[in-house]
């Protein structure tokens, strides 16, 4: 089974102080240490298991600039077959919309089995999965927690439903699947695996070769525009609870209960 | 007494039939000691050839000085009687091997050396019932209820016995007077007035059996934990040398041509080096390792001797004697568990105690670079990791913010500076932590001392990096700190930090001279150059860190500054010095999630509460986060307090003599 994911290279929560322009229109990017975005990550370890199991090759594919080479680098070390990068003046600004096309462009020029893409990105709207499939006009299902590979050009997957529920479904393919953090373990990239593939050549495509795109990319095209970031306004302090030991231990019970964290 | 040589036994000639007998058991010997050979010259590289006079040195020490045995007293006592005993008792073993064959060697019985030997036997014998008596009845709980233990000891005993009777007959036979009270002696004197062919019939017969059971011990010795009878004298002998170290992942790649070496770590049993194989065979089972090893006290799934004997049964159906191999079992997620290779903090205590010198961190650090590599660390290392690699500490943060912690105590920084302070990830960042770090920058302005940091230009030491098996990132760290410190012109380094302290003394190369923050106060206190207001009324222990005392030897500087202090009552904790208990680990096991029942530090906490203390001073800010916590997960808040040798010296400091409010507010950073 040949299968796509796709990929986006954000800032790291984990390791960067977010901090908004005094305009409002971005965050102070010239401190930012990047990485893959996180359920990219499972998406892309998804997609190795089911490789491992069924043959087949992994390729990652990003839109984006030349810096946004280096994720799809350490996906390749993670153990996908290949990246690419979708890059062009033509695609800048783009909106979740202009993306979806850009990969949609992309998909047809190759022959993908299963095309995974992750949740949402930190920094964006969980939007360019469920448009990429309905442009493709395949099956799509969101909130993927589990996958398994079924006889007869099938997937059985399991879905996340509120209140930590799951339903089950099968789904045709070829399809396009959203997958949750928590679907697996992704494995860890060291140093040396990213050197060792740090040579591979990373072919690129741009406006010329995903030509159909053109009419919904680039910030003229955009149908949803940023405006301005804000950062919320502090809400009421943490409560702290007093008493001894066991009061504490029945007051937070009560809470808990009272919050329905306990039944 | 007649010849055993010259007597004929069914019409085959003695010393032809005892001739026969010693090449069958000694072809047999050889045969099986090439079968263990085997997976040695199969086995990774591991130069252990240099300083001979060192090794030699260790082998007169540990070997024939037993020197580890005495930390347990009574099965201490008892190995060095029988290992005494084996050393007097292997010339007469041959001389005996050999009048079997010829008379020449029979020669005169009794004399001084018989006396020596019939002791020897009788003291070697008891010792096999005492051992056996202890296993069997009061069955300490390290050991396992092996039958191998007891057969062995069965053996000797046999050995023991034969030698006795077969000295003893002769002696009633020549009515010579035996050495009273040793096993000849009884049995002269029960078969004083026994007929000729009785004497005679207990002679031969002892003979053979000595010899049945010779052959017995040598043959089956490598099947089990007496093989470090043989193998012990080369275990020890090519020991490893240089504490503190790691192994480099291979002897016989530079590090630089690392990223296309074939294998990396141990993955596959071969990828142990041929001296890692070596400890497997030597491991006797004792269990001190485990006695001592905090993961396995606090329920963690690892006990170094568990370790070893699965590696060494192991090795042993992957390369049997006799059958056709049979383990192709995958070594981590098959012999052992992943958790297990995780459990361990390095702290040392397990190589600390082995009377045989076995090692048990490079092997550990191995199979995590074997993990690594398959992308297979911990889940909650991906983000430490991830954020080392970014922005050079654990903790994702900025590293323009790395120097802050300095802002009001480092304003001396011309350049080339004589002192570099290296404070290391977590003293720059952690709230808490950055206390230490000021008070030993506060210290060393004290003593006038011309020092500054590297600020931003510092990156994490990468100790635990490297003992994480991350051993690329940690070149990477290390190279940019070397490039920064020679940058810097510093001709000397100090930290509070062991683990900085380590690494740069051990991992980095061709650096100015380091030391910890507790040997330049020792040193300051013994030339007078700082003075100590009394201490209050507290009980102060001192609690070893891993990185300062077992892997650097620094046990009295930090009790030197202690007792420096006018008034300071200290007590010692039942485990000290090289017996310290370590308090769950620093560096990345700070991230690491263990399975265990108890946290190791608040059993630390509680060791202290036993030794009479109400503080603990430490000198590592590791020790410090988990002595801290553990203070609050046991309860024990306002009954026991811990506080860093940095900062308690600084505290302490002679109020007049205290270094005047810096003048400077900017820190001035090397390379900003």
């Amino acid at each position: 089974m040949d299968i796509l994911v796709c990929a986006k290279r954000v800032p790291d929560t984990a390791e960067n102080e977010i901090e908004i322009k005094a305009d409002g229109a971005d965050i102070e990017r010239d401190d930012l240490v990047y990485s893959v975005n996180e359920a990219d990550n499972y998406a892309v370890e998804a997609a190795l298991q089911i490789a491992a199991c069924t043959g087949g090759k992994v390729t990652v594919v990003t839109v984006g600039g030349e810096e946004d080479e280096e994720i799809l680098r350490r996906e390749m070390a993670m153990g996908a077959n290949g990246g690419v990068l979708l890059t062009d003046d033509a695609f800048r600004d783009s909106d979740g919309r202009g993306i979806a096309a850009v990969l949609k462009a992309f998909v047809e020029t190759g022959h993908y089995d299963l095309i995974l893409t992750g949740v949402q990105a930190d920094d964006g709207c969980a939007q360019v999965g469920g448009m990429l499939a309905a442009m493709l006009d395949y099956p799509f299902a969101s909130l993927v927690t589990s996958i398994e590979v079924v006889e007869g050009g099938k997937l059985k997957i399991a879905r996340e439903v509120e209140g930590g529920n799951k339903e089950i479904h099968a789904i045709d393919l070829p399809c396009v699947l959203s997958i949750q953090t928590g679907i697996n373990e992704p494995r860890y990239v060291g140093m040396r695996g990213i050197r060792q593939v740090a040579s591979i050549p990373i072919p690129r495509l741009g406006a010329p070769d995903l030509a159909c795109a053109l009419a919904m990319t680039g910030k003229g095209n955009a149908k949803v525009q940023r405006s301005r970031y804000f950062t919320p306004p502090a809400g009421k302090a943490a409560e702290i609870l007093e008493g001894s030991r066991d009061e504490v231990i029945e007051k937070l019970i009560d809470l808990l209960k009272a919050k329905g964290g306990l039944n | 007494m007649g010849s055993i040589a010259q007597a004929t036994y069914w019409t085959i000639h003695g010393s032809s039939l005892v001739l026969a007998l010693h090449l069958l058991g000694l072809t047999l010997f050889g045969y099986i000691a090439a079968r263990r050979l085997g997976p040695l010259l199969a086995a990774r590289r591991d130069p252990r050839l240099d300083r001979p006079w060192q090794r030699l040195g260790r082998v007169a020490q540990y070997w024939l000085g037993q020197w580890r045995h005495p930390r347990f007293r009574f099965a201490g006592a008892l190995h060095i009687l029988i290992f005494a005993g084996f050393l007097i008792l292997a010339g007469r073993a041959f001389k005996l091997l050999a009048l079997g064959v010829s008379d020449r060697f029979a020669g005169e019985g009794g004399g001084w050396y018989g006396a020596v030997h019939a002791y020897a036997a009788t003291a070697v014998l008891l010792a096999m019932i005492a051992a056996a008596a202890r296993r069997l009845v009061l069955r300490p709980a390290r050991y396992p209820r092996s039958a191998d233990a007891i057969f062995l000891l069965g053996l000797i005993a046999l050995l023991m016995a034969a030698d006795g009777v077969f000295e003893g007959s002769e002696g009633a036979f020549e009515h010579r007077a035996m050495a009273l009270a040793s096993l000849p002696w009884l049995v002269g004197a029960v078969f004083a007035h026994a007929s000729l062919p009785v004497l005679r019939g207990l002679h031969t017969g002892a003979y053979f059996v000595h010899e049945g059971a010779f052959i017995g011990l040598l043959c089956y010795r490598p099947f089990g934990i007496q093989f470090h009878v043989e193998t012990s004298l080369f275990s020890i002998y090519f020991s490893k040398l240089d504490r503190g170290t790691v192994k480099p992942v291979r002897w016989d790649i530079p590090d630089e041509h690392l990223d296309s070496a074939d294998g990396f770590g141990v993955k596959r049993f071969e990828d142990f080096t041929w001296k890692h194989i070596l400890d497997f065979y030597s491991c006797a089972d004792c269990g001190r390792c485990a006695d001592f090893c905090p993961a396995h006290a606090v329920g963690r799934p690892l006990a170094p001797r568990t370790l070893t004997i699965k590696a060494r049964d192991y090795v042993f159906r992957r390369y049997p004697v006799f059958q056709s191999a049979q383990d192709g079992q995958a070594l981590v997620g098959g012999l052992f568990t992943e958790d297990e290779i995780w459990s361990c903090t390095t702290c040392g205590a397990c190589e600390a105690e082995c009377p045989l010198l076995i090692e048990y961190i490079d092997k550990i650090v191995d199979l995590r670079r074997g993990l690594v590599d398959d992308g297979r660390a911990p889940q909650s290392l991906h983000k430490p990791l991830k954020a080392l690699e970014s922005r050079g500490n654990p903790f994702g943060k900025l590293e323009r913010k790395r120097g802050e912690w300095a802002r009001d105590v480092v304003t001396n920084g011309s350049r080339p500076l004589e002192t570099l302070y290296f404070a290391d990830s977590i003293s720059s960042y952690d709230e808490r932590m950055q206390a230490i770090a000021r008070a030993a920058a506060r210290i060393l302005a004290r003593l006038q001392q011309d020092f500054g940091i590297l600020g931003a230009q510092e990156r994490d030491s990468g100790h635990d990096v490297r003992r994480f098996g991350e051993e690329t990132l940690f070149q990477a760290l290390r190279e940019h700190n070397t490039e920064a410190i020679r940058a810097s012109g510093a001709r000397r380094i100090v930290t509070a930090d062991p683990h900085a302290f380590n690494a740069l003394r051990h991992d980095y190369r061709d650096l100015p001279p380091v030391e910890h923050i507790s040997q330049v106060l020792a040193r300051a206190v013994e030339q007078g150059k700082i003075r100590f207001r009394p201490a209050g009324e507290a009980v102060y222990t001192y609690h070893d860190p891993c990185y300062l005392g077992r892997h650097n030897g620094l046990y009295e500087e930090p009790r030197r500054v202690l007792d420096a202090i006018p008034g300071l009552r200290r007590v010692e904790m039942a485990r000290a010095r090289d017996r310290s208990f370590c308090c769950g680990g620093g560096g990345l096991a700070l991230f690491y999630e263990p399975k265990e029942k108890e946290r190791m530090a608040v059993r630390r906490v509680r060791m202290a509460a036993e030794a009479g203390a109400n503080v603990m001073v430490t000198a590592c800010p590791f020790c410090m986060a988990n002595i801290e916590d553990a203070i609050k997960v046991a309860g024990m808040e306002g009954r026991m307090e811990a506080i860093d040798l940095a900062e308690l010296a600084e505290r302490q400091m002679e109020p007049e003599a205290k270094v005047p409010e810096p003048e400077i507010t900017q820190a001035k950073v090397v390379g900003s």
